[in-house]
């Protein structure tokens, strides 16, 4: 096999990108579209999947008793008898239980209806960053901060929902349960709902004491799923919605997609337009091999600027959304994702200067050096 | 008598374009001693680049014998012809086919690069790169270089990883009559230092007159003068 001196080479793939700056700009930003597309969708599912985990945590329980029939996360409508609240009080280690009713919006918005006294004693307290929690019976919300920045609120702002004006009476510190709050009861009159909970949050005397107590509900709850909050935490996985899944795949798709046509473009365009270096480097001695060489590393060098390109412009992305819909989404940078996006849109650009690359290096080298 | 470095007898090439066949070579036989420098002269479309692309290995032969230094060319692979293009011939061309985006010094390392050659310029060249006026110039893009000087360059690329023999195809084609004049000189110069064996085809008799031999190139045949 022959050796490359190589330096030369890459000096030689340096100079050409340096020679037609705005197509190997444009061509390593199309090639990081897809990079960012990626690193933005999973950082989105990895975000929200993370900020959900941390607020169910900060609710501050240790078992959750979900309704009969539903999965560990997902919306579930109020369907559990609100008598259970109390008669999981009374079991042994139990230091406290609170019923809470997720009410769907439309879509994926919700609102909750808590019993903000014992979430409050749960939770070891909320901050208000401005206002006071709302009152028992009122037609008051408290927000978080990231739903109050996203949606211009503040105390004493007017949130229609459910057909009715609700005021807005605090805006909490975030990373509790939820971004909005009502008052339970009037959560559950109000979507006639009376007497009923979508979920249990139990808080215990000795969380040690977890499996133990599980095990005695579910003697009573047979078919209730009881989860500990560390099994609930596990189930925020991207494993777990499947939806999530299929759409990153089909990004995933996409971005090799968007990488073959950048780069086939952009090579097939280049090799036309040296069509004589390339023979000059044949008269010289050059195999099919060093020619494939010198397209294959421009295409790889591409391919590194378009992924550096990309993972920056997914910080862009972060900062927009964190900007602009702080409540609707998070993005997190997730670090592993780096090579695996970069590496899939290198296998796109390869497989774009393939046929690019094979054309010039099967290349007559007197057809490009006939004279004129 | 040593055995000729080119040794060249009844070759044919015949191009096939469409449904006709053109006869470029039609039985051309020749000897070049080592060291020779040969001008070919001959009209236009005779068949003198056909033969200087057989010699290069740039295409193959229909039929004949055609003896590079021991090494028959009729019995030549793709990947032959290339290591032949690589180690044992230089080409200079009318238009001078620098590579545009590389230094001027670059352009001549990349020919030793494709050679696998390594290490600096040795002394014997380091000379020719004096006589041919470019030494100082090897920073430099070609287009910063006037016509002559790049033709300079290219011959300098072509003996770089010093070849059996160099083919110059109207190396002074497109100069002026005093670059023509230098790089005639120095393709002289390099033929007598050296004892470069070269071949060059051209259409000016006081060109072809720096040469120690000419031959006639006339429908696809040689005949000497
Ligand atoms: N690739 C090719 N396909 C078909 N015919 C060709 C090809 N190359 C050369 N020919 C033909 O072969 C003949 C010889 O061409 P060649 O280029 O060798 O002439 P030449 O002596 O170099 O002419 P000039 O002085 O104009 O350069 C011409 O008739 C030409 O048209
Ligand atoms: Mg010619």
């Amino acid at each position: 096999m022959p050796r490359y001196n190589g330096f030369l080479v890459y000096k030689l793939v340096w100079e050409n990108l340096k020679h037609r700056p705005v197509r190997t700009l444009l061509s390593s930003l199309a090639i990081g579209l897809g990079v960012t597309m990626m690193l933005t969708l999973v950082g989105v599912g990895e975000g929200m999947l993370r900020d959900q985990e941390a607020r169910t945590r900060g609710v501050g329980a240790d078992i959750i008793i979900r309704p009969s029939g539903s999965s560990a996360i997902g919306i579930t409508p109020p369907n559990i008898n609100e008598k259970l609240v109390a008669w999981a009080m009374e079991q042994p280690h139990v230091a406290q239980a609170t019923g809470v009713v997720i009410y769907p919006l439309g879509g994926v918005s919700t609102v909750h209806g808590v019993d903000f006294e014992a979430l409050t004693k749960m939770s070891d307290g909320f901050t208000f960053l401005e206002g006071r929690p709302f009152q028992v019976g009122a037609q008051e919300a408290v927000i978080d901060e990231y739903y109050a920045k996203e949606k211009k609120l503040h105390t004493g702002s007017i949130v229609k929902m459910l057909n009715r004006d609700w005021r807005v009476a605090g805006v909490f510190r975030g990373g509790k349960l939820t971004r909005m709050m009502l008052p339970k009861t009037l959560l559950q009159d109000v979507t006639a709902n009376t007497g009923k909970v979508s979920v249990i949050y139990v808080k215990l005397d000795s969380p040690a004491r977890t499996a133990e107590v599980i095990a005695h509900l579910k003697q009573t709850l047979t078919d209730y799923p009881i989860y500990s909050m560390d099994e609930l935490a596990s189930q925020f996985s991207v494993n777990s919605i499947p939806e999530l899944k299929t759409f990153i795949g089909v990004v995933m798709t996409l971005s090799v997609l968007f990488g073959f046509l950048v780069v086939f473009l952009a090579m097939y365009t280049a090799i036309l337009e040296r069509t004589r270096e390339i023979g000059i480097l044949k008269a010289l001695g050059a195999g099919q091999g060093y020619v494939l060489g010198i397209l294959l590393r421009e295409t790889v060098l591409l391919a590194v600027i378009g992924s550096l390109m990309g993972i920056g412009m997914s910080y862009a992305t972060r900062w927009l959304i964190a900007t602009f819909i702080p409540a609707s989404m998070t993005q997190a940078i997730v670090y592993h994702w780096w090579p695996i996006a970069s590496a899939i849109t290198l296998g796109g650009a390869l497989l774009g200067v393939m046929y690019p690359a094979i054309k010039a290096a099967r290349q007559d080298a007197l057809e490009s050096l006939s004279y004129d | 008598m040593t055995e000729p470095i080119i040794g060249i007898r009844d070759l044919r090439k015949t191009f096939r374009s469409g449904e006709v066949d053109v006869h470029a070579l039609r039985g051309v036989d020749l000897a070049v001693e080592r060291g020779e420098f040969l001008a070919v002269v001959g009209p236009s479309g005779s068949g003198k680049s056909t033969l200087f692309h057989i010699l290069g290995g740039l295409t193959p032969p229909t039929s004949g014998t055609v003896l590079i230094d021991g090494q028959d060319l009729m019995k030549m692979s793709d990947s032959d012809r290339t290591r032949l293009r690589k180690t044992s011939v230089g080409f200079v061309f009318q238009k001078y086919n620098l590579l545009p985006t590389l230094t001027v010094g670059d352009n001549i390392e990349i020919a030793r690069d494709i050679a696998h050659r390594k290490g600096p310029f040795d002394q014997q060249f380091r000379e020719v790169l004096d006589v041919l006026g470019i030494a100082n110039k090897l920073d430099r893009k070609p287009r910063q270089l006037s016509g002559g000087e790049q033709q300079r360059v290219a011959i300098a690329r072509s003996i770089v990883n010093h070849p059996a023999i160099l083919l110059a195809d109207e190396p002074t084609g497109n100069l002026d009559t005093e670059n023509s004049t230098a790089v005639l000189d120095l393709l002289r110069d390099l033929n007598r230092r050296l004892g470069q064996t070269i071949l060059m085809i051209t259409h000016n008799p006081e060109a072809a007159a720096f040469a120690d031999r000419i031959v006639h190139m006339r429908d696809g045949q040689l005949h000497a003068s």
